[in-house]
């Protein structure tokens, strides 16, 4: 009898030892494939040794390869992730459909850079913790513009870059004065393009949701950025998206570049690029109007609303989001190296200001307003896109039109009415506009 | 008697058919130049041919950063798996309407082709729901099964090719010796039909292989194969062109090492019937 009650407890011990160990927890986070997402999964110990309960299994893609698998698993609750990685223009369009779940955990709320938190806010809950965050700035060549006799102002105006860049040019040293995103796409040309509309006083619709790209403010933006580019871009502009004009700039080839504020850390990178002690920033050029020509995006750790183990992710997102991280990877590799754009306290901190591009980074990111992006008031949020699903699609064809007008297959006065045209009809479609 | 071909008539047809050649192979050489760069030296402008400070340092961050063995395993079992599979049923379906063709036969044919002219978003959905439904998303048995039915047409369509330049005469002969149907595709018609089999399965080991939409969409980690492995270092922000590249390398080195050894099997197989 004492055998078998022996037996009994040890069976259900063993049953109790088998239970705890199956309650080991694995989060599946989907994740874009950029140097501060890989530097996190490389620091990952950190979490796991006080949370040995939880697991975390990685699955890196490219942007719109990630972008396409996640949005159709949440779509249809197909509940493959724990963790996402999304843009802004995602959060407040999954936020309000109830995709997400509101972040309760996270550390110092009250530390996130205002511009950030605010684009991923829906309903007053922050539905998605920013990792880190970008801005877009002037980034330039100090020898060439000193050579051109030119002094970069702090905040640029359109004309200067103009000026300058026309002195820089050297068509037959293959030095053109400035370097822009054509290669078509919403996250591409028309990211960069929406941000310049913006300072030229520019929107992508009125309060009614009525496109407008039949008004000067737009014929103004488009004409700037083509004459611009034929005169001081380099060759086959329509085909260069943010990675070109990187190898470009590297190279030597440009003598501005007008580009997401991440880049600054590659420019200045003398293993990488041939003129990372020649570089100086400014600010996203404006035109007096009250409205700088540069956008705001973060790219932010979030729950899907189907996953099982909410708690786990609450945890996790805490920790990569946390000033915690930011201070383990500045002791691991350096301050230039922490992640930037996300928290006030991290900008406070004496260390981190050295870092060249850190003021610049910072100003630029709340120099731009998600809710008030344009200076004629608009019905929508987003500085370089329309918070809206049918957004991603309009303005990749608008990028199409825009990038041939760059290649010189239609003037800027067909290439902006075949966009009123395309935009009306599809937001007809869409129910906008009754 | 063979008509002699004068010498540069030869020279030129030659020489043509290898710069073609070079022209056709030119992306993958340099894919894997471009891995054995730096990423500075990746993007160099002008660009360097093959005058670099030669590297392995690619190789080894991909290794450390990503398991490439299960990425290759599930790739072999993926394209394996699913040509089988295929086969089972493409076997007896192409035997059926080459040597006992019904009145909508051709129709039948036509109507397997037409599935491959949708684009493959368009069942995105709904087959992403009755995978979620099922519990296939990410098993090797879900995504097999997609991808037999994505090439099940071609198989179909050239194992009919094949089979129709059998004489019907012998199997009817093996017919007339007592042998079964099982017998007969096993024994008479198999072993007939090998060029093109073998031919059928090293093209369709290859299509599953490189597909990549589906096996993006549908897999996550467990069935992962070597496309997601890809597309895991590829980004639009930032240069890291000598890391993708290594990863691509690694990922066709093994299609390519049996794509060499049967080239001979493959245009064989490819070219046969065509020419009459």
């Amino acid at each position: 009898m004492k055998s078998l009650l022996a037996g009994i407890l040890g069976a259900i011990s063993l049953a109790a030892l088998a239970s705890t160990a199956s309650a080991e927890t694995t989060l599946v986070i989907a994740t874009v494939n950029n140097g501060d997402m890989i530097r996190m999964q490389g620091l990952t110990e950190d979490f796991t040794k006080n949370n040995p309960d939880i697991k975390l299994e990685w699955v890196t893609l490219e942007e719109n390869v990630l972008r396409e698998k996640v949005t159709t698993d949440i779509a249809t609750k197909g509940g493959q992730f724990d963790v996402l990685t999304i843009g802004t223009y995602e959060v407040p369009i999954w936020g309000k459909k109830g995709w997400l779940v509101p972040l309760t955990q996270i550390d110092d709320p009250a530390d996130l850079l205002p511009a950030i938190a605010g684009g991923l806010t829906v309903d007053g809950k922050l539905m998605a913790s920013p990792f880190y965050g970008e801005s877009s700035m002037v980034m330039y060549r100090t020898d060439l513009v000193e050579a051109a006799g030119e002094k970069m102002p702090e905040a640029p105006t359109w004309a200067d870059i103009k000026r300058i860049a026309g002195k820089i040019t050297d068509k037959d040293k293959e030095i053109y004065g400035v370097c822009l995103r054509g290669k078509a796409g919403w996250g591409e040309n028309m990211a960069f393009i929406t941000a310049t509309s913006n300072s030229f006083g520019a929107r992508w619709f009125d309060e009614n949701w009525k496109p407008q790209f039949d008004t000067q403010e737009w014929k103004d933006t488009l004409n700037f950025y083509l004459d611009l580019m034929k005169s001081d871009g380099p060759p086959g502009a329509s085909s260069n998206g943010f990675n070109e004009n990187l190898a470009l700039f590297n190279a030597g080839k440009c003598g501005m570049w007008i580009d997401a504020t991440v880049a600054a850390s590659f420019v200045t990178n003398p293993r990488d690029s041939t003129v990372a002690d020649k570089v100086g920033f400014a600010l996203a050029p404006d035109n007096g109007l009250g409205r700088r020509g540069n956008w705001l995006w973060a790219w932010s750790l979030a729950i899907p609303a189907g996953t099982q183990k909410q708690d786990a992710a609450q945890k996790f997102i805490s920790w990569a989001t946390s000033k915690h991280y930011t201070e383990l990877v500045a002791g691991k590799e350096g301050w230039a190296n922490v992640p930037p754009g996300t928290r006030t306290s991290l900008y406070a901190n004496p260390e981190y200001a050295k870092v060249p591009f850190a003021k610049m980074t910072l100003d630029s990111i709340n120099s731009a307003d998600p809710t008030r992006p344009t200076v004629k008031p608009v019905p929508y949020v987003g500085v370089q896109f329309v918070a809206i699903p049918e957004f991603a699609g309009i303005a990749t064809t608008v990028g199409q039109i825009f990038s041939a007008a760059l290649a010189g297959e239609k003037t800027a006065d067909e290439a902006l009415a075949e966009a009123q045209d395309v935009t009306l009809r599809e937001m007809t479609k869409a129910g906008y506009i009754k | 008697m063979a008509r002699a071909v004068p010498l540069r008539r030869k020279l030129i047809f030659t020489g043509l058919a290898w710069g073609c050649g070079f022209v056709i192979f030119f992306p993958i050489l340099w894919t894997i130049l471009t891995s054995f760069k730096t990423e500075g030296e990746a993007v160099a402008i002008p660009p360097t041919f093959l005058f670099f400070d030669w590297t392995l340092e690619n190789y080894g961050v991909v290794q450390e950063r990503s398991d490439y063995l299960k990425f290759a395993s599930n790739s072999v079992i993926l394209a394996l798996g699913s040509t089988l599979i295929g086969l089972l049923i493409a076997v007896p379906a192409a035997w059926a309407m080459a040597f006992a063709p019904g009145r909508r036969t051709k129709d039948l044919l036509m109507w397997m082709l037409s599935t491959k002219m949708m684009p493959p978003v368009g069942a995105l959905i709904p087959l992403y729901l009755i995978f979620r439904d099922l519990k296939l998303l990410d098993s090797h048995i879900g995504i097999i099964m997609v991808l037999m039915l994505l090439n099940l047409p071609i198989i179909i369509w050239m194992l009919y090719t094949y089979f129709r330049e059998i004489p019907g005469e012998i199997l009817e002969a093996s017919r007339m010796d007592g042998a079964s149907i099982g017998k007969e595709l096993i024994y008479v018609l198999a072993p007939m039909a090998v060029p093109g089999i073998a031919s059928t399965v090293l093209l369709n080991i290859i299509l599953a292989w490189n597909e990549a939409f589906w096996t993006l969409t549908l897999t996550t980690r467990n069935a992962a194969p070597l496309t997601q492995f890809i597309a895991s270092y590829s980004s639009p922000e930032g240069l890291f062109w000598a890391k993708l590249s290594a990863a691509s390398t690694m990922a066709i080195a093994p299609i390519l090492v049996l794509g060499w050894f049967a080239q001979k099997q493959l245009v064989r197989g490819l070219t046969f019937g065509a020419v009459k």
